[in-house]
């Protein structure tokens, strides 16, 4: 049953076949298809992120909500549904205030540059088989490339809004994001070595086991691992915690938020925004984490595929059950996994002091990152007998080794006396 | 009339050039409006980098010239002006008060209300204190949850007062030789409940917090304030006990009943953030031994020495000093009576302000986001500093 509804009807392929129709109609007219291609591939992007913005603020707060033994917001529609056009409204009504002395060309500006490269970076997602809006044969470096550049624009709109703690804000985003982008980078090193590419689709077929395609045929790809994704290896595991780590600093989250940690800089760089230029830097700190999380799902979570790993190849004639579900979904589905996580640590946890940031940084990530390296290269080259052991050992032994040198000493647990 | 001379290098001016100027350091003026300044509070940091080298407190945004309104008005009528002294803790203000002018007068005070009062006094330090664990968390950068966790057990404890003294914070309860009114039905027993339920709030922050790996190495080390600095400086309460010197005054005055109860006064080495933390947490757990047993003792009988007059009060001549131990530390009252209605000097030793004096020894070469840590571990109220 499962197998003829899957053989006569795709979800997966809905969209595709659908932007394929248009450019088929319209090929009389070359110039006019690649603009329809080029809408197909941008317009929703631009429509369907920052609907998951309101979605993430939404969840954001009603999580935080009941983490603190709250309900969240409650008053504007079911559940609080409505809450993120409340807010979308009362930003807009809020009036914009530039501060005397700052700088109003970059003041104007900075919330504008800080949505671009947002939005920018998600041209080399992969939302779904052959759904990349721009096959890039260097996606990663794209992606890091151009997503670097919001970095930037955080020091513009601190150094513009001539404001002490702005500025203090912008000055601890540069040197956090030049320690973190380090490691980020280097935690994105081994899947592309185990694609050998940089282009985002590739890495993502690379890690699919049993491929089902219309009609029944299993291909098998890449069955050196045991299971698909990339996760779920020794250096995958290693990876893509350091990955998810080194992107809470980038997005400035907690409990790397240094640049806006409200108990010391009040908002640091935002501070001196108000009304919607506020709301775009909320959009685009949204619409990066989306695109971080995105980027880690393609890297390490095998993307778009779904859970496939319990269908061994060649076991069944019929679909996995998880290819009868859209990829893009399975993708929007990790990525709301992940910000849930990221919810949870900013609901949980403490902020680290500035050095101890740029420690954890230098002096943990940074090795680690190298050693996980070294640790993919000898997995990806030696038979799976010997390939396990060693990388294992390189990873986790990394990982031991690193916790026992930033030990800080005299640091601990007291017992405390009585008179 | 004499011409006025331009401002030259002659009068003592100097005009400094771009190369003279200190660029390295950065002045920052945190407050009086800073979220985590816990109040109209301004610290004037100077920064080198991130690093604490100047701090200069700066306070009286708050001021309410609440001395000199107690000193025109009847003696009575300045113990609601109490409550606002450290609002997070009127109850022991307004024991404070009511003990110095006790003192002075030599007013006897029924049993029952001594019992009262000190179950009500060791609820407010459970209050304050559960109040400050969160806040201190929140300082460090956690968003809310600690502090909303802390907040739902200062309700419960709110809502006890409320129904005793019909206000939640500005209870204005007691009253000269004794209290303004009984606990009403049900409310020992409720009260004992509470008691019963509240080390379970106390393991939870234990679990969560106290060895959590980024308050250890945020708060361990942090703000060092030596012992002979501390008592150098008159701090008095938590803070000075974190520092390692064995001064409670609930022992050493044995004000009231405090005498009749079993308790132990924990102590800290180190005098850093984390032992002002841990200190607080540890007298809580005292706290409740005290209403254990202050509420299985309590007698029944009057809550108010009916020999008090309440209209036309008149003390004797004289002067006194009255102090008890206020969560915060030792809060007293000087008063000076001319044998009028009202006091004739009327002055608040407040701890809150008094141990303020210090945050300057203890931030220097720190960061800032300790700066604001240390300020939290103080514990201050500006309702009180500023008074």
């Amino acid at each position: 049953m499962m197998c003829t509804l899957a053989a006569t009807f795709n979800p997966d392929r809905v969209l595709v076949g659908l932007a394929e129709w248009v450019t088929n109609a319209l090929s009389a007219w070359p110039a006019l298809s690649s603009l329809a291609l080029i809408l197909m591939s941008t317009v929703p992007l631009v429509a369907i992120f920052p609907g998951c913005f309101a979605v993430a603020t939404w969840l954001e707060r009603k999580g935080l909500g009941r983490f603190q033994n709250r309900i969240g917001p409650n008053r504007t529609g079911p559940f609080g549904l409505l809450q993120p056009a409340a807010d979308g409204i009362k930003m807009l009504l809020k009036e914009d205030i530039v501060p005397a002395q700052a700088d109003k060309f970059f003041h104007f500006w900075a919330p504008i540059l800080a949505v671009v490269p947002a939005f920018l970076v998600l041209a080399v997602i992969p939302f779904g088989r052959q759904m990349v809006p721009a096959q890039l044969d260097i996606g990663v470096l794209y992606f890091f490339g151009v997503g670097s550049m919001s970095t930037l624009v955080v020091f513009v709109a601190g150094w513009a809004s001539r404001n002490k703690y702005s500025m203090l804000g912008g000055m601890r985003a540069i040197a956090q994001v030049v320690s973190y982008e380090a490691a980020l980078v280097l935690a994105a090193v081994p899947p592309i070595m185990a694609a050998g590419s940089m282009n985002t689709a590739h890495i993502v077929e690379s890690q699919i086991v049993a491929e089902w395609v219309s009609g029944g045929n299993i291909l098998v790809q890449n069955a050196g691992s045991l299971l698909g994704w990339h996760v779920f290896t020794p250096w995958g595991f290693c990876g893509f915690l350091l990955f998810f780590v080194a992107s809470l600093a980038e997005l400035n989250r907690s409990p790397f938020d240094l640049p806006e940690a409200d108990s010391e800089l009040v908002a640091g760089h935002l501070t001196e925004f108000s009304g919607f230029k506020y709301a775009l830097f909320f959009l685009a700190e949204y619409v990066n984490l989306f695109a971080i999380a995105a980027l880690a799902a393609t890297l390490y979570l095998g993307g778009w595929s779904g859970p496939n790993f319990f269908w061994p190849a060649g076991l069944a004639e019929s679909a996995p059950p998880a290819a009868l579900v859209p990829g893009f979904v399975w993708l929007f589905a990790k990525m709301f996994a992940m910000l849930g996580v990221m919810i949870w640590i900013r609901a949980t946890f403490p902020r680290l002091r500035v050095d101890q940031l740029m420690g954890f940084a230098w002096k943990f990530l940074l090795p680690l990152a190298l050693a996980n390296i070294v640790s993919a290269a000898f997995f990806i080259r030696l038979p799976w007998w010997a390939a396990w052991p060693i990388s294992l050992g390189l990873s986790f032994g990394a990982y031991a080794a690193l916790c026992v040198v930033n030990r800080q000493k005299g640091i601990g647990p007291r017992e405390y006396r009585y008179a | 009339m004499a011409q006025l001379e331009p401002p030259t290098a002659q009068r003592g001016y100097q005009i400094l050039s771009s190369r003279d100027l200190d660029a390295q350091t950065l002045e920052v003026a945190m407050g009086p409006h800073h979220p985590s300044t816990h109040g109209v509070f301004r610290m004037d940091v100077v920064l080198d980098g991130e690093t604490v080298t100047k701090l200069k407190p700066v306070f009286g945004y708050l001021h309410r010239n609440h001395e000199k309104i107690a000193e025109n008005t009847s003696w009575i009528g300045s113990m609601p002006y109490t409550d606002r002294l450290d609002y997070f803790c009127s109850l022991t203000s307004n024991w404070a008060y009511a003990l110095s002018v006790e003192k002075l007068c030599g007013i006897t005070v029924p049993e029952r209300a001594e019992y009262l009062r000190v179950i009500l006094a060791e609820l407010t330090r459970l209050a304050n204190h559960a109040c400050l664990a969160g806040f201190f968390v929140n300082d460090l950068g956690a968003m809310g949850t600690p502090l909303l966790y802390a907040l739902r057990e200062r309700e419960k404890i709110l809502d006890l007062f409320e129904w005793i003294s019909g206000a939640r914070m500005m209870c204005n309860f007691m009253r000269f030789g004794g209290c303004r009114n009984d606990a009403p039905e049900g409310w020992l027993a409720a009260t004992r409940k509470l008691v019963a339920h509240f080390p379970s709030f106390l393991d939870e922050y234990d679990r969560l917090l106290t060895g959590n790996e980024i308050i250890l190495a945020r708060t361990q080390g942090i703000g060092i304030l030596s012992s002979a600095l501390a008592i150098d400086s008159a701090m008095s309460g938590p803070c000075l006990r974190a520092s390692g010197v064995n001064y409670d005054i609930r022992k050493v005055d044995a004000y009231g009943i405090y005498n009749r109860f079993n308790f132990r006064v924990p102590l800290g080495d180190h005098g850093d953030c984390y032992d002002r933390m841990m200190l607080r947490l540890l007298e809580m757990r005292e706290s409740l031994s005290i209403l254990e047993q202050a509420l299985k003792e309590i007698p029944e009988g009057s809550v108010q020495n009916s020999a008090v007059k309440i209209r036309n009060f008149k003390p004797p001549k004289g002067e006194c000093y009255g102090r008890i131990e206020t969560p915060k530390g030792e809060l007293g009252f000087f008063l000076i009576s001319d044998g009028g209605t009202s006091p004739y000097r009327y002055r608040i030793r407040p701890p809150s302000f008094i141990n303020l004096t210090v945050l300057e020894d203890m931030c220097l070469g720190q960061k800032l986001a300790d700066a604001v840590t240390i300020l939290g571990s103080i514990d201050i109220v500006l309702g009180e500093v500023d008074r």
